[in-house]
């Protein structure tokens, strides 16, 4: 890809880029949020179109016109938001646009579900092709996404932030997935934003900085630190810069506490813990181990079975969300798109979302703008949320980072004692991950009590100032974060015991 | 009741089935696809006139009945461009259809015929040949002949519809369409094209619908030759899933419920005529609160597609 532009409006979000993969190599293209590695994907998917600049593949000349083309000239691209029907079989999904027939247009489902399983099983990628995608784990959605390409006979493979969605042991597996097919003589080209990917399975990497400024280099020359640098334009810290903890009275309290899921399967089965005044207590597992029930449970957002929560002494568990939050009970969601914002909603607008009735910002039930977008204007500056002057613009133009900081601006600034943070930094880079830490300790040193839900153990280990590790439901043991390594937990986290 | 009396129902039910089933199948086609079309009730109008005023004009009911059909894509054409390249909203856009629809028609009527009510045109046929129709003269089974060859035609499509659905390659592009486009869009398969051949389709289905309440229910067109058909369609169209099969056995529902009424209403007055002609309406109602919300609508219904959104 040679002198590639592309404007969205007047913004140039790719200027003059050059980009190049050689066969057979796993290729990283590295870069924050909203620097434009997506977009230049897109061009080389023909999703969008390149308002300058000339794409070779194979030293041809090639105008990339729609996804057609694309798949033409051996592209597939698996996208960062899958694009599976979930009503459809994996066999359906995989063929739609080049299926098999059978006079009259039949679809030949039967020789369907025999080659896609023949391809699945030549690449290790095996597969039930009857199974429905709404019935899978992400992880194996994400299968069916690298089969569809192969079945059009992909010999480039882009991916967008592939490992984003998978639990810690899908990325292992995934890893080696995509060496195989790189030993196959596949080009992968990989989206990513996580660092200690790229070393450990990447040949190449190319940085994008805003949109230009590109460097490509040996993976094997540069370390995660350097290349974070290259990325960011600025030295970072690693790690999570903080004083000891100062912990003084119990925030929350939750005892035996046990909670189901919708179809009544016990999912936190007699969980009890505290959190006092700064500390921040992490809670570590892997997905799917109850993490989710508790965090509903303590917000009110799921009746408990059985089992007591107290915020300051007083219990709150099946009360209503008014009531968690007058508590003194903030939380930022686990998905900022779909609990978290009102896409559509400006930012002064989703900044308002828990006091939109108060004064000044609503007289009568009459809502004074001037002063909901000073309040906006006020937060964002303390927050640093960029573009600046956005109190106006709808929040889903803002990147991920910038979205967060929103959500965070809305949850820290009415004061909470409590602060329930659930993987915070999901889908964010290395710039927006340090800010997002640096905030949650920040208000643990307010005196706050922080509740870190994450997936991401090196997030636990660096953020927090307890970890209880949950298993099963239960929590297996909660330990001091210094006095333990991520071995330790990693072990308790798959239900093994303590050293 | 007397067998003549159970065949009447037959007869009346299959009649009244017919172009509710028409339009019913119209809707489904235009909603897999993803474009919501509220606008069948102004289509069949349409529809129906321009049968009405074909099939005089020309002498011939066939004629009539496909002119129908092209009637209703070039209307529902408008709905199409609207929706899919402007990306309109697909509730105002089918509204504007329906009062389009009632009101070109009434107005052509009255400029053509300088009357309220089309002359008598020609009926489509019954699906009994003249010859076999000669040997039910006189029996219990006369009433039989009241089938119409549309009748037929309408459940064979029904049949076609769920083979192209469900069986071929354009019905798995179809369904995709509906649930996902950006799925589709990224496999090289044009949403656009899919959707304007779904709505076009939808709209010569439902003309049919139109036409059948012109020139074989009735034999000519006036303001109340449809009257609210179209929307009882959609009804069904929910009611029945979204599927060609659903479809069909809610409409031979409502069918059965109108000709119930029709019945009742000649046994004699226990219950008044004007309330028994609400229980069609009062069904499609009950119908509608009872299975809308666990409903398996298509997930990209009524939204339009932008390239590169997700």
């Amino acid at each position: 890809m040679v002198d590639i532009q592309k404007n969205f409006g007047k913004n140039h979000v790719l200027k003059n880029i050059n980009f190049s993969v050689g066969k057979g190599t796993i290729h990283a293209l590295l870069g924050e949020n909203g620097a434009g590695k997506s977009t230049l994907m897109n061009i080389l998917y023909g999703i969008y179109k390149q308002d300058f600049g000339e794409i070779f593949i194979n030293g041809e000349l090639v105008e990339i016109k729609s996804p057609k083309v694309a798949i033409e000239h051996k592209i597939g691209m698996v996208h960062q938001h899958f694009m599976l029907v979930p009503t459809f079989t994996v066999a359906q999904n995989i063929m739609l646009g080049s299926e098999l027939t059978k006079g009259l247009g039949m679809v030949d489902f039967k020789k369907a579900n025999r080659e896609i399983s023949k391809l699945s099983e030549e690449y290790g990628l095996t597969i039930n092709t009857k199974k429905k995608i709404e019935d899978m784990a992400v992880g194996m959605q994400q299968r069916v996404e690298i089969l569809k390409a192969l079945y059009r006979g992909a010999e480039t493979l882009i991916l967008d932030e592939p490992t984003a969605v998978l639990t810690p042991q899908e990325i292992n597996k995934f890893m080696e997935n995509m060496r195989n097919l790189a030993r196959d003589g596949k080009t992968i080209i990989m989206i990513t934003h996580k660092l200690n990917e790229v070393k450990q399975m990447c040949d190449y990497c190319t940085v994008i900085r805003r949109g230009e400024n590109i460097i490509t280099v040996h993976t094997d020359d540069y370390n995660e630190q350097q290349l974070a640098s290259m990325m960011v334009g600025r030295e970072l810290t690693f790690g999570v810069e903080k004083k000891p903890a100062a912990p003084k009275e119990t925030k929350l309290e939750v005892q035996n506490l046990i909670v189901n899921d919708d179809r009544g399967i016990k999912r936190v089965n007699g969980v009890s813990f505290e959190i006092r005044a700064g500390e921040i207590l992490g809670v570590a597992g892997v997905d799917e181990n109850g993490q989710q029930e508790l965090v509903e449970a303590i917000t009110c957002l799921r009746k408990t079975t059985s089992g007591s929560i107290k915020i300051n002494g007083k219990e709150i568990q099946n009360t209503t969300i008014a009531n968690v939050i007058s508590s003194g009970v903030s939380t930022i969601p686990e998905d900022r798109h779909k609990s978290g914002l009102i896409m559509k909603f400006s930012v002064a607008e989703n900044m308002l979302l828990k006091n939109y009735k108060e004064r000044p910002f609503s007289k009568y039930g009459r809502m004074n703008k001037n002063k909901i977008n000073e309040f906006a204007s006020d937060l964002a500056q303390k927050f640093d949320v960029r573009p600046q002057d956005c109190a106006e613009l709808p929040v889903k133009k803002l990147s991920g980072g910038n979205q967060q900081k929103v959500i965070i601006a809305r949850e820290t600034s009415d004061n909470p004692d409590l602060l329930i943070a659930v993987q915070p930094t999901r889908g964010l880079d290395v710039g927006a991950i340090e800010y997002v830490h640096k905030i949650l300790v920040e208000q643990r040193d307010k005196g706050k009590a922080v509740l870190l839900v994450s997936l991401e153990l090196s997030e636990i280990m660096d953020v927090a100032d307890k970890i209880a590790v949950m298993y099963n439901g239960k929590i297996v043991a909660i330990v001091d974060a210094a006095a333990t390594d991520e071995d330790e937990i990693g072990m308790l986290m798959t239900g093994g015991s303590k050293k | 009741m007397t067998i003549s009396n159970l065949i009447l129902l037959l007869v009346g039910t299959l009649t009244y089935t017919t172009p509710l089933l028409f339009a019913a199948l119209g809707g489904v086609m235009s909603e897999l696809s993803g474009v919501m079309n509220i606008g069948l009730e102004g289509v069949m109008t349409f529809g129906a006139f321009t049968a009405a005023a074909f099939s005089y004009s020309c002498g011939n009911p066939f004629l009539g009945f496909l002119a129908a059909g092209l009637a209703g894509a070039l209307l529902v054409s408008l709905h199409a461009v609207a929706s899919i390249t402007f990306r309109a909203d697909q509730t105002i856009s089918g509204t504007a259809i329906n009062f389009l629809g009632a009101g070109v028609s009434i107005l052509l009527t009255k400029k053509i015929f300088n009357t309220s009510t089309s002359p008598t045109a020609p009926k489509l046929p019954s699906i009994f040949p003249v010859w076999i129709a000669h040997y039910f003269e006189g029996t219990t089974f006369q009433t039989l002949k009241g089938i119409s060859i549309a009748t037929l035609l309408v459940f064979m499509l029904v049949c076609l519809l769920y083979f192209v659905l469900y069986k071929t390659s354009w019905g798995l592009r179809i369904l995709a369409t509906g649930e996902h486009p950006a799925a589709v869009d990224t496999l090289g398969v044009s949403v656009p094209k899919v959707r304007y051949l779904c709505v076009l389709a939808s709209g010569v289905l439902a003309g049919f619908g139109g036409a059948f309440m012109s020139i074989s229910v009735t034999s000519s067109f006036s303001n109340v030759t449809i009257c609210g058909q179209g929307f009882i369609a959609l009804a069904a169209m929910i009611f029945g899933k979204w599927t060609p099969q659903g479809a069909m056995l809610s409409c031979l529902l409502f069918g059965f419920a109108k000709e119930c009424t029709t019945l009742f209403e000649k046994e004699g007055g226990l219950i008044s005529s004007s309330l028994l002609e609400m229980l069609p309406y009062i069904l499609t109602l009950v119908a509608l609160i009872l299975f809308v919300g666990k409903s398996s609508m298509p997930k990209a219904d009524g939204i339009p597609y932008v390239k590169g959104s997700r």
